[in-house]
């Protein structure tokens, strides 16, 4: 049993140290005024306590502006916790442009975590020390929440839609990832670590997972064993739409709509193609609705958005081969299918 | 029980007190149920408006014609019911026999024309978790649309069917000869009910039957 | 404390006898007895959950009872602490016995539909119950779907179905009150010389018609969802999970003030009579109950800061959780302000008052913690919030609840509990919740996750604490138990007006008789005047 009292966790991030400050602050607050109204009974209750049964006691004076300055200096207070506290959740919404993106899906009881070099873990998270990370979270079934003590950071992971949470981590070591949303019989056993590394031993520990596939790339072998590039072709106009420089751009639809190209758009396309179909396109796509696994959907969207990455040279008019496709052959995508093994298949 | 003054129960202290508590004790009724039906309503819009193409394509599946009658038929239900609490105010007991047999007759129809389409429904394989067999367009959002249909006309339904049976037992006490002018409470409030459980459908009857049903598959 | 000579009075309890004179009655008194006795049945039930939750939560490791059985212990505490307990406890009992006695009128305005609640109470806890026997539920409170829907497989359907059975009683309840409230004042009795428990209860009530239908539909549609798998809230047709959680949590919120603000009201009494002064800033604290009421609907998104709501939409809920504070605040000024210069008794009902601001001041303040953003994206779903809300329903409601209780036993049963029992109780009461809950802040803050079976090690000597605490409290629960039971036979017989307190309830004789007063009263006074109890005791 581990007796030390310790009031305040680790901080192992920017954020955790605001939080805290806010927490003091807080504190003190409820303090004085939890003080100032016990110690005001307390003095009230000897001072006036009953002497004799005959005790009358007559009305006090309740003064308009003592109702008024109890009203509002609290609420003044208030305000301030509102505003900090407003200004902190601002912070931890909005996640830097340079962040390093790192995929997680909840399941019950497990977190999977998926690195873009393709590097994947169960139940740990490997990150550097110093570099603000991005997760894009998913969940196969039930609620779960991300949450890392340390970092102060939590948010609900949902099944069918993705949400984001960021932190930059300050400290290295190991710390405790837990799930905070009740998610079912092994709720309390799903939980990991999180592991800050040195920048330099991170790269080490990224180069010791040769065997792992980049996101891209597996995404572009299920791409092809998928037969997604049949109809959705880059060399010439086809069926369906290009999907080169596709990535968060606006899309106009049958409908007259315009919606930005987003991982949930991007998702929602592959599972119910028909829900939104683009404009100047049929509705012949078939739902992948049970053929492809949430993991497999995030790397489809990786490789989606690899293709966009340099839009101005491969506009899709031109047809110019982006990089990624360009590495087609050696990426053996068409023995990946002559193989008729799911690519992702092999690990873990 | 004829009597008014028997009528007067013991808490109150005259029949005023009696009748205008009686009468607020159902508009609060109400208002429960208004949040009630609020809840799905809520959920009907919220869904309608993430969704309202597959909605506009899913409506198209409803009979509009068998849904402006049934609405038609609720009106007139809710019309001879008014008249019933005028005859009770008004002392004429045939009348207000009559009136009710009317009320309820429109209302047993609302219920079959709505269970026929019901049938329907479920022949064409449109009724979720007992028969969907939807394959055309965005068949999860569709399938979200007939959830609620079900749902909120189900939840409809059974309120009509309660109300059938209240009406049901006004009759026999009408027929009893229990209500008088200075007494008729039940059936007023029961009318209040009513027109309520009309106000419903004259809601659920564009939400479902008419809106976007230009959006094809 | 005045003592009172034996009298044969014909009173609401000797009125009739037999079980049937009980389970047929019509009267709001008896009515308020048979939900006393079934809630006490359901509070001691989810006691014993709580008990065991506490010993498996003694060791890291989940070694008492499986992760299964611990899900379902804590879904079952807070079910039935909740649904059960907590949301009829002050509205069904004290004030199904009071509301008519206060307001000078015979009975609720409709006796009949009260008895129904009754009826429709037990029937919902009898499901609750069977599930229970059958094997329990899982889900943990709130039902969250889509694991309540799909994916939990115990009896999920039962229990929702049970809940929503008790809700009506709740909205039929809370109707009765309404309608009593504006319709059958006794002559003279205005809106501003209504007691403040009267306030406080009709706000309640509003919430209750309110608010209750909303969860109502919501489990409706759980219940049918996961009966026919229509997909009303399943992701993979496009449902969508968090507006099941805006549905949920816009009852759930307001249902807390459905808990606190009877016994707010309870409070006021409680400080105005032991202090003998009209209650300060009375229409400030009235209209207190009425604002919380209407901003309790408005903040449910506080609940949802890191469920995938909208940036601007958490914003908009934080800053009206800040508004719906201000009046609790309010109340507790107005509270303390009114001791100022009182004649201040000691009473066990005044400690329990005492113990309720104390502890009310806390678990508010801990509120406001909760409703600044950055702050509670750190605790929410963690011991910080179970502590919280330990505080203000079990601190706050519960302290009220025994306080009221034997504010009002003399009047209920006619006896008087032992005084020297009863003040070590309160005192054991309030020492055991501290110490069982006071820890459960500072580990939440360390990060230790709500709905854990088995944690890690360093949380420990929190669970210790809080598990010792949890044992105390026990004890100072369990202590009232028994001498109210004692009381009934043994306790001193009591006068009409004990306290020499002011309401209307203690003008007439205790117990009451059947049509609670022999001759309707006419108010002329406002609410808390002492000086007209003076005149009439020494008249």
């Amino acid at each position: 049993m581990n007796s030390s009292f310790q009031f305040f966790p680790e901080q192992a991030s920017a954020t955790a140290q605001h939080v805290d400050h806010l927490a003091i602050y807080l504190i003190v607050v409820a303090t004085i005024f939890s003080a100032a109204i016990f110690m005001l009974i307390l003095y009230f209750a000897v001072k006036y306590r009953r002497r004799s049964e005959h005790e009358r006691p007559h009305a006090t004076p309740e003064p308009m502006a003592l109702e008024m300055a109890w009203s509002i200096i609290p609420f003044g207070l208030m305000i301030v916790m509102f505003v900090w506290g407003a200004s902190i959740y601002f912070e931890m919404a909005r996640p830097p442009n340079d962040a390093m993106n790192i995929y997680v899906v909840g399941k019950q009881w497990m977190w999977k975590t998926q690195h873009l070099e393709g590097q994947r873990e169960i139940n740990e998270l490997h990150i550097p020390l110093g570099r603000a990370v991005r997760l894009t979270m998913t969940s196969e079934d039930v609620i779960h929440s991300f949450f890392v003590p340390a970092f102060r950071e939590k948010f609900d992971v949902l099944p069918g839609r993705y949400t984001t949470a960021w932190f930059k981590p300050t400290k290295a070591g190991k710390f405790h990832l837990f799930c905070a949303e009740y998610c079912g019989t092994l709720h309390s056993g799903m939980i990991g670590s999180v592991y800050v590394m040195e920048p330099a031993e991170y790269e080490r520990w990224l180069a010791g997972g040769a065997g792992f596939e980049s996101l891209v790339s597996s995404g572009q072998k299920l791409f092809e064993y998928l037969a997604c590039a049949n109809c959705h072709r880059t060399d010439k106009p086809g069926r369906c739409p290009n999907l080169v420089g596709l990535f968060g751009k606006p899309v106009l639809m049958t409908g007259g709509e315009n919606f930005t190209a987003d991982e949930a758009y991007i998702r929602e396309s592959i599972l119910n193609p028909s829900a939104k179909v683009v404009a100047g396109y049929q509705n012949i796509m078939p739902s992948f609705q049970g053929l492809v696994t949430e993991e497999d959907l995030l790397q489809l969207i990786e490789y989606i958005k690899s293709l966009g990455q340099k839009p101005e040279s491969a506009s899709p008019a031109t047809g110019a081969i982006p990089p990624a496709l360009e590495r087609r052959g050696t990426a053996g995508g068409p023995t990946s299918r002559s193989t008729g093994r799911r690519p992702e298949a092999q690990k873990r | 029980m004829a009597n008014h003054s028997l009528a007067l129960r013991h808490q109150f202290e005259d029949v005023a007190q009696q009748k205008d508590a009686s009468t607020l004790g159902m508009w609060i009724f109400l208002a429960t149920e208004i949040l009630f039906f609020g809840g799905m309503f809520c959920c009907y819009t919220v869904y309608r408006s993430s969704y309202p193409h597959a909605f506009g394509i899913a409506s198209n599946h409803l009979e509009v014609l068998w849904g402006a009658v049934s609405t038609v038929v609720l009106i007139c239900s809710s019309y001879f019911m008014a008249c019933s609490v005028n005859s009770a105010a008004t002392g004429y007991r045939k009348a207000l026999v009559g009136f009710l047999v009317l009320t309820i007759l429109l209302a047993v129809a609302f219920l079959v024309i709505e269970m026929s389409e019901w049938y329907l429904l479920y022949k064409e394989g449109l009724m979720p978790g007992v028969n969907f067999t939807y394959k055309g367009i965005d068949p999860g959002h569709v399938q979200l649309f007939f959830c609620m249909y079900f749902a909120m006309t189900g939840l409809h339904a059974s309120h009509v069917t309660i109300g059938i049976v209240i009406l049901i037992i006004l009759a026999f006490r009408a027929y009893a000869d229990v209500f008088t002018p200075a007494y008729y409470t039940p059936v007023e409030i029961s009318g209040l009910y009513w027109h309520f459980v009309d106000l419903v459908w004259i809601f659920l009857f564009p939400l479902y039957y008419l809106i976007a049903r230009h959006l094809q598959g | 404390m005045i003592t009172a000579t034996v009298e044969a009075r014909d009173n609401y309890l000797t009125h009739e006898y037999g079980v049937k004179s009980w389970l047929l009655t019509k009267d709001h008194k008896r009515i308020a007895l048979l939900y006393l006795a079934s809630i006490t049945f359901f509070f001691f039930l989810g006691g014993i959950f709580a008990t065991i939750i506490r010993l498996e939560l003694l060791t890291p490791p989940g070694d008492l009872v499986s992760s299964q059985t611990y899900n379902k212990l804590f879904s079952l505490h807070g079910i039935i602490m909740v649904f059960l307990f907590l949301i009829p406890s002050i509205p069904a009992t004290l004030g199904n016995f009071l509301v008519p006695m206060m307001l000078g009128c015979k009975d609720l305005a409709f006796p009949k539909l009260n008895l129904l609640s009754w009826y429709i109470f037990v029937v919902g806890g009898l499901f609750v119950l069977y599930a229970m026997l059958i094997g329990g539920v899982d889900t943990g409170w709130t039902f969250y779907v889509p694991l309540s829907t799909s994916y939990a497989n115990t009896y999920v359907i039962l229990t929702a179905v049970g809940v929503f059975i008790t809700g009506f009683s709740s909205i039929l309840t809370g109707l009765n009150f309404i309608v009593t409230v504006h319709r059958m004042r006794a002559p003279g009795l205005t809106w501003f010389r209504l007691p403040l428990f009267i306030w406080s209860t009709y706000a309640t009530s509003v919430i209750q018609v309110l608010g209750t239908p909303v969860i109502a539909v919501t489990l409706l549609l759980v219940a049918l969802e996961r009966g026919f798998h229509l997909g009303i809230f399943d992701p993979a047709l496009g449902g969508d999970p968090v507006l099941f959680q805006h549905l949920f949590w816009f009852y759930s919120h307001p249902a807390v003030y459905i808990m606190v603000l009877p016994a707010m009201g309870v409070v006021s009494e409680l400080v105005s009579t032991y202090s003998r002064k009209k209650v300060f800033g009375y229409k400030f604290v009235a209209f207190a109950s009425v604002a919380i009421a209407i901003l309790g609907f408005l903040v449910w998104g506080h609940h949802m800061f890191v469920a995938g709501q909208s940036v601007y939409a958490s914003m908009v809920f934080s800053m009206l959780s800040y508004l719906v504070a201000v009046p609790s605040a309010i109340k507790v000024f107005n509270w303390t302000a009114t001791l100022y210069k009182g004649s201040i008794s000691y009473d066990t009902p005044m400690l329990y008052a005492f113990g309720f601001i104390g502890l009310f001041t806390m678990g508010g303040l801990t509120g406001t913690f909760l409703a600044s953003l950055g702050f509670d994206v750190h605790v929410t779903d963690t011991y910080f919030v179970v502590a919280h809300f330990h505080y203000i329903m079990v601190g706050g409601t519960m302290m009220a609840y025994l306080g009221g209780l034997h504010y009002w036993w003399p009047k209920i049963s006619g006896r008087m509990y032992p005084e020297g029992w009863a003040k070590l109780s309160a005192l054991v009461v309030f020492l055991g919740f501290n110490l069982t809950f006071f820890p459960q802040f500072i580990m939440g803050y360390l990060g230790m996750p709500r709905r854990y079976h088995a944690y890690p090690e360093e949380f420990q000597v929190y669970h210790v604490l809080s598990t010792a605490g949890a044992s105390v409290l026990a004890v100072g629960y369990l202590i009232p138990a028994m001498y109210f039971i004692w009381s009934l036979r043994y306790g001193p017989i009591a006068p009409d007006n004990p306290w020499r307190a002011t309401g209307l309830e203690w003008q007439t004789s205790s117990p009451p008789p059947p049509d609670n007063f022999e001759i309707t009263p006419v108010v002329t006074h406002e609410a808390y005047d002492y000086s007209v109890v003076e005149e009439m005791t020494v008249g």
